[in-house]
C-alpha cells in the first residue's frame, strides 16, 4: 500500500513516540517573525535553554514594520520596542536575522520560498497560522503559537497528534477571471470554516498541476481557513524549475540528486486518503466574500443570504451593512488592498497590474499595493509595475504585512469597506473594530478600485487572461 | 511554566453563543503589540464588548453575574482562524481554566493545552443545555471532571470528549513539552543526520 507525502514526511522526521501518546517530530526549518517569539525566547533564558538548531532557524521582520516611514526609531515605540527585542534575542542566540533594510526582508511566508528555504520533504514550523503556504512545495508546515515556538527554539521538535489527509482534486481549466484565490475561497466555502480540523489538505488535480508556485501558495496558505493546519501539493517540475537557482538550494550534482529525493517524497499513486473531494474548475466563478469569515462567500454575480433566521447569517449581514438578498456585485468600496502571504506575490501584482493599465482609481478609494517582500518589490519595480500602479492612483508601499491585519500603520479606520487580497475578513481584522472586509482576487481588488465598487473583472477588461496557463 | 495537576476545574461559568469564533474577536491584533503576555486577561473580546455597549447591549464578559466564571461555554470551532497563544493568553489570565464547546480549531486547541487551560468538547444538545442552565442560574456550579470524562451541573451531568494524550497530560501535570522533547537528544540527532536536506544532499538518497 503506498504512502501519501504526509506519512513519508511525518515517519522521516519522527523522533519517537512520547509517553503522552503523541509524536515527538524534528523540525528541519524553524521561521520566526517579531509578534510571536519574543514570549519564547524569555522562557528559553529563565530556563537556561540554548537555541538547539540556529542554523536552521531563519528570522525576519513582517507583521508590525511600516510599509512607508521606515527610519528607526520606528515612530510607534510599541513597534520598535518588538523588533529591537527580535534583533536582540537573534544576537544572543545567532539567528540569521532578515531586518528592516536587508534585500531579503518581507512577509515570512513571502521570503521562505524566495531564498529557496522552503524545500520539499521538509517539516517547517512558524508561529503564524499562514505557515501552511510552504506546503506548495510539498513540506508539511505548520502554523504553531507561542508556546511550541519555545518548543521548537529549544528542541528543534514538537509534539503533535498524527493528521487524517483529504485530498482534494481540482479537475478542469478555469475558465477566465478565476484564480487561484476564488479556487481555495470555493473549497473553503464548500467545506466549511472548520471541516479541514483533523486534516492535512493535500491539493492535486490536473489544474493544481498547471498551477505556477506562486498560485499554489494562494492556495496552500489558506488552507489554516478551512480548519486544515496543513495543506501541500506534491513536488513536481514546476516545483524544481522555480527552486533551481535560489540562495540555499543545491547547486549543480547535488540539486540532481536533490530532486531525485525531492520526486520519491511525493504521494504514491495507490496512496490511501481519508476522504476525497473533487472540484470541477469549469463551474468556478470569480469569489467575494461578503461576511465575516472566508467561508461566507459567494460568486460575484450572486447574491447574499436572504435567509436571516440562520444567527450566524443574520449578524454577519448586520455587521457587514448588507441587506438579506441583495446582489455582491456594486457594493461600495472605500480602500483596496493589493499584498499579504496571500496575494503578495509577483505575479498577483502582474495581473492587477494588467487591470489598472491606463486607468484610474475611483475617487474617494484609497488605493495601495504591498509588495509581499523586498525581492517582489525590486522585482516589480524592474518590470515598472510600480509605475503602472503609481500611474493609476495606488499608492506603491515597502515591503510588509500592511492592511492584512492591522497591526501596523496601514489599518481601516471606522466602517470603511475594504476589498482585499488578504486572508481573512474576521470582525476588525484590518484594525478597525468596525471595519470590513471584502476578500478577494488580486484581479477583482483591481477592478473594484478602478469602478469603485464591487465589479466582476470579467467585464470590466478584455485583458484579463483565461485562468491558469 | 507551571506543571500542576489538573483533575477537575470547579467554578461559575460563562456562555459566549456564536459560531466559527476567531481569534481575531478573542484577541484583536493591536494588544498583540507587546513582549510579553501581562495584561491580556482585561483585553479579551474586546471589539466585541464596545461592539455590544454600543448597541445598548452587555457582553458576556462584562455582566457582573459572570465575573469570576472559571469554565467559559462555546459553540462549534471555537479559536478559529489565528495562531497568537495570546487568545488563550486572554481568556486564561482573565480566569477560565476550562472551556466546554461543540469543536475547536486545532491551534487553539493546542494552544490551550499549553497553559493548562483544559479544552474539552460536548454534543451541540449538551452545550445548548448548558448555555441556557448557566443563563438561567448563573451562579450555578459547574464541575469539569476530566477523571470520570463529565461536566456537572445542577440537575444534570454531560458526557465530555477529551483526547486520551491531553486528558493525561493535565491529569500528571505532564504539560511542559519543552523538557520532554529536549529528553534523549541522541534521538533527535540521530534524525537529523538522516535528512538528505541537512547534509546538502552530499550523498545519494536513501
Amino acid at each position: 500500500m503506498g504512502k501519501t507525502l504526509l506519512q513519508k514526511v511525518w515517519d522521516l522526521h519522527t523522533v519517537r513516540m512520547l509517553p503522552t501518546g503523541q509524536t515527538q517530530l524534528f523540525i528541519g526549518l524553524h521561521l520566526i517573525h517579531e509578534v510571536t517569539t519574543p514570549q519564547a525566547f524569555d522562557a528559553l533564558r529563565q530556563r537556561g535553554w540554548k537555541v538547539a538548531r540556529p542554523d536552521r532557524t531563519f528570522a525576519t521582520v513582517d507583521h508590525i514594520v511600516p510599509t512607508r516611514q521606515r527610519q528607526r526609531p520606528f515612530i510607534d515605540v510599541m513597534a520598535e520596542d518588538m523588533i529591537s527585542s527580535l534583533e536582540r534575542n537573534c544576537r544572543e542566540f545567532g539567528i540569521p536575522l532578515y531586518d528592516i533594510g536587508d534585500e531579503r526582508q518581507g512577509i515570512v511566508h513571502v521570503i521562505g520560498p524566495e531564498l529557496g528555504l522552503t524545500q520539499p520533504g521538509m517539516t517547517i514550523a512558524c508561529g503564524d497560522s499562514h505557515t501552511s503556504t510552504h506546503g506548495a512545495f510539498g513540506a508539511v508546515a505548520f502554523g504553531i503559537g507561542t508556546s511550541q515556538v519555545r518548543d521548537v527554539l529549544a528542541s528543534q521538535c514538537m509534539a503533535l497528534e498524527p493528521l487524517k489527509v483529504r485530498r482534494i482534486r481540482v479537475m478542469g481549466q478555469l475558465p477566465r477571471g478565476v484564480y487561484a484565490k476564488d479556487v481555495i475561497l470555493t473549497i473553503i466555502q464548500r467545506l466549511g470554516v472548520g471541516g479541514g480540523n483533523g486534516y492535512a489538505y493535500e491539493y492535486g488535480g490536473d489544474t493544481i498541476d498547471r498551477m505556477s508556485m506562486d498560485e499554489r501558495m494562494t492556495i496552500c496558505n489558506m488552507s489554516i481557513e478551512g480548519g486544515a493546519r496543513v495543506g501541500y501539493v506534491n513536488p513536481d517540475e514546476t516545483t524544481f524549475k522555480y527552486m533551481e537557482g535560489r540562495a540555499f538550494v543545491p547547486q549543480g550534482e547535488a540539486f540532481e540528486r536533490a530532486k531525485e529525493w525531492w520526486r520519491s517524497m511525493a504521494s504514491d499513486a495507490d496512496a490511501v486518503y481519508d476522504d476525497e473531494v473533487v472540484i470541477k474548475a469549469e463551474e468556478l466563478t470569480p469569489v467575494v466574500t461578503w461576511g465575516v469569515n472566508p467561508g461566507q462567500s459567494i460568486g460575484i454575480t450572486g447574491k447574499v443570504p436572504a435567509n436571516t433566521s440562520d444567527q450566524q447569517v443574520a449578524d454577519a449581514l448586520t455587521y457587514m451593512g448588507l441587506r438579506a438578498g441583495q446582489p455582491i456585485a456594486g457594493m461600495k468600496i472605500d480602500v483596496a488592498f493589493i499584498g499579504s502571504c496571500t496575494n503578495g506575490r509577483l505575479s498577483d501584482l502582474r495581473e492587477a497590474a494588467r487591470i489598472v493599465r491606463g486607468q484610474h482609481v475611483a475617487s474617494g478609494v484609497k488605493a495601495l499595493v504591498v509588495p509581499g517582500s523586498v525581492g517582489v518589490q525590486k522585482a516589480a519595480e524592474r518590470e515598472g509595475l510600480d509605475k503602472t500602479f503609481r500611474d493609476a492612483g495606488f499608492e506603491w508601499r515597502d515591503a510588509g504585512c500592511s492592511m492584512c491585519l492591522g497591526m501596523n500603520p496601514d489599518k481601516l479606520e471606522g466602517d470603511q469597506v475594504c476589498a482585499a487580497s488578504s486572508n481573512r475578513n474576521f470582525k476588525g481584522r484590518q484594525g478597525s473594530p468596525t471595519g470590513r472586509t471584502l476578500l478577494m482576487s488580486p484581479a477583482m481588488v483591481a477592478a473594484a478600485a478602478i469602478t469603485g465598487v464591487v465589479t466582476d473583472v470579467r467585464e470590466l477588461a478584455e485583458q484579463v487572461p483565461a485562468g491558469v496557463r | 511554566m507551571a506543571t500542576a495537576k489538573i483533575q477537575t476545574i470547579e467554578g461559575r461559568a460563562l456562555p459566549i453563543r456564536g459560531e466559527d469564533m476567531d481569534t481575531d474577536r478573542i484577541m484583536p491584533a493591536r494588544f498583540l503589540k507587546a513582549i510579553t503576555f501581562d495584561g491580556l486577561g482585561e483585553h479579551v473580546f474586546e471589539d466585541d464588548r464596545l461592539a455590544a455597549k454600543r448597541s445598548g447591549q452587555v457582553h458576556p464578559f462584562d455582566e457582573s453575574k459572570y465575573q469570576g466564571a472559571a469554565i467559559l461555554i462555546a459553540n462549534r470551532n471555537f479559536g478559529a482562524g489565528s495562531s497568537r497563544e495570546h487568545a488563550p493568553q486572554g481568556l486564561h489570565r482573565w480566569g477560565i481554566r476550562a472551556i466546554v464547546a461543540e469543536s475547536f480549531a486545532e491551534i487553539f486547541f493546542g494552544n490551550s493545552l499549553m497553559m493548562g487551560l483544559a479544552c474539552v468538547t460536548a454534543s451541540p444538545t449538551d452545550v445548548a443545555a448548558l448555555m441556557s442552565l448557566v443563563e438561567r442560574q448563573p451562579q450555578a456550579l459547574l464541575k469539569v471532571d476530566l477523571d470520570t470524562r463529565t461536566c456537572q451541573a445542577p440537575g444534570m451531568t454531560v458526557r465530555i470528549g477529551i483526547p486520551d494524550h491531553v486528558r493525561d497530560t493535565l491529569m500528571t501535570g505532564a504539560w511542559d513539552t519543552t523538557s520532554l522533547l529536549l529528553d534523549r537528544y541522541a534521538q533527535v540527532n540521530a534524525v537529523s543526520a538522516r535528512l538528505p536536506y541537512l547534509s546538502g544532499f552530499s550523498s545519494s538518497p536513501r
